[in-house]
């Protein structure tokens, strides 16, 4: 494979990952007892299943994926609000793609769409502004769902619109942000968790800052890590670096880019735009101020308020494991519908639809 | 969709620049970005945005920082 960046392919490069988990094996002989650290971020449970990383890992140095995929942990209540918005004739919804198979309570995006409603897949948010400017006489609703990455993301599209005097743009917003389940899982005992590797990306915007408290008041080790495979490994070996100290800090593997404090830049937009609230995760429940809503100044621009959407209770489908999947409870192969009821084709819950997901990752790669 | 691609701006026009990685071109606002970028500079694109700059040096730090700690000679 040809790389744009000369240092990318060293990153890959097998012999070195594999003297890492060498050093990493030599190290787990001191432990006393088997270590389980959790990856929250999308690209690091893909790139851990591509690599087989936990192929390399001696067995007492567990790997256990969380909450980390940002389509995974859209609760079905938002796929539904996300369908109804689609009932309206004169609604175009502009979607990231991973959003159209997820199952809702009767259908799913995909499903709406080849009855004829209305959905374009766009790249970027202002990929939805230009559909809003070129349909003048429509209105485009964005599905605005991620992390702290694409939150700013939404917010800038939302100043575009105010930019270019458009009346006709709205985002139905369901933003989360990443170190609130981080604490609830640092504190159940069944999962016993020994650190983080903290996300790639999102840290890129809130800064490897964030995690202190999980650190310093949750006593856990967190290292903010890329996500190439030795990336990977590197950050393994500081979180048992840490453990064998006895100490709980957070780290920066991924210095090349994250900071300590983040993009403030972006951040600033975003807290323009958007205000902490409750909201819903897929399998963990309501998490207090872990959610992003429209701030009152910019209710023109929000779905919630602009439309009026009559949505029933959501109605989840009972065999799904994926609540305990994103908590890291089980793992795919855990699931009775993983690979037969269950496919990246057939979809029967959110962790197969998004390549981010566990169960895709899992299902692509095996292992 | 929360992946961010590593990518190496080539050309630019104001607050838009035209990034490319593996020979694939793609436009990026860096409206979101803190610091100045210049044709040739890395950058993280994630959904049409420029997120992070990517720093070349520090990349080849760590690359060296790892060969030093885990050297074959270390490991037989
Ligand atoms: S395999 Fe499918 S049904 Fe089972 S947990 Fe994963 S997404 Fe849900």
């Amino acid at each position: 494979m040809k790389h744009g960046m000369k240092f990318q392919d060293e990153f890959r490069d097998r012999g070195l990952v594999q003297n890492m988990a060498a050093n990493i094996r030599t190290m787990a002989q001191r432990l006393t007892s088997p270590v389980n650290f959790m990856e929250v971020c999308g690209t690091h449970t893909m790139s851990i299943y591509q690599y087989g990383i936990r192929t390399l890992l001696p067995e007492n140095v567990r790997l256990v994926s969380g909450p980390g995929c940002p389509v995974c942990v859209t609760p079905i209540g938002y796929i539904d609000r996300a369908l109804a918005c689609t009932t309206d004739r004169d609604n175009i919804v502009a979607t990231f793609g991973d959003m159209l198979r997820v199952p809702g309570s009767g259908s799913s995006l995909m499903e709406k769409r080849a009855g004829g409603a209305d959905i374009r897949i766009v790249y970027s948010p202002l990929d939805a502004v230009a559909l809003a400017k070129n349909n003048p006489d429509r209105r485009v609703v964005f599905l605005g769902v991620g992390f702290e990455t694409t939150a700013p993301t939404i917010a800038a599209s939302i100043l575009e619109a105010i930019r270019l005097g458009l009346k006709n743009y709205c985002v139905l917003a369901a933003h989360k942000t990443m170190p609130a389940p981080m604490e609830i899982l640092t504190a159940d005992p069944e999962l016993n968790l020994k650190g983080y590797l903290c996300p790639a990306h999102v840290s890129t915007i809130i800064g490897a800052a964030a995690y202190r408290p999980l650190a310093e008041v949750h006593h856990i080790p967190c290292v903010v890590t890329g996500f190439e495979p030795a990336d990977v490994m590197q950050g393994i070996e500081m979180l048992l670096a840490q453990n064998l100290r006895g100490e709980s800090r957070v780290e920066i593997q991924y210095s090349r880019a994250v900071s300590w404090d983040g993009n403030p830049k972006a951040l600033a937009i975003l807290h323009r735009l958007f205000e902490p609230c409750d909201a819903v995760w897929r399998g963990l429940g309501v998490l207090p101020g872990s959610g992003l809503a429209i701030r009152e100044e910019y209710a023109d621009f929000d779905a919630e308020r602009a439309l009026t959407l009559d949505v029933p209770e959501a109605a989840e489908n009972p065999a799904c494991r994926c609540g305990e999947v994103l908590k890291g409870k089980l793992t795919p192969f855990d699931c009775p519908l993983f690979a037969s009821h269950c496919t990246p084709e057939t979809p029967a819950g959110a962790c197969m639809v998004s390549s981010e997901g566990t169960c895709s990752a899992a299902y692509k790669y095996g292992r | 969709m929360c992946l961010g691609v590593p990518m190496k701006i080539v050309s630019r026009d104001g607050d838009t620049v035209v990034a490319e990685v593996d020979g694939v071109q793609r436009e990026a606002s860096i409206m979101l970005l803190n610091e100045e970028v210049a044709v040739g500079d890395y950058i993280i694109v994630h959904a049409g945005f420029a997120i992070s700059r990517l720093d070349e040096e520090y990349a080849e730090e760590t690359l060296s920082l790892m060969r030093e700690v885990f050297s074959e000679e270390d490991m037989a």
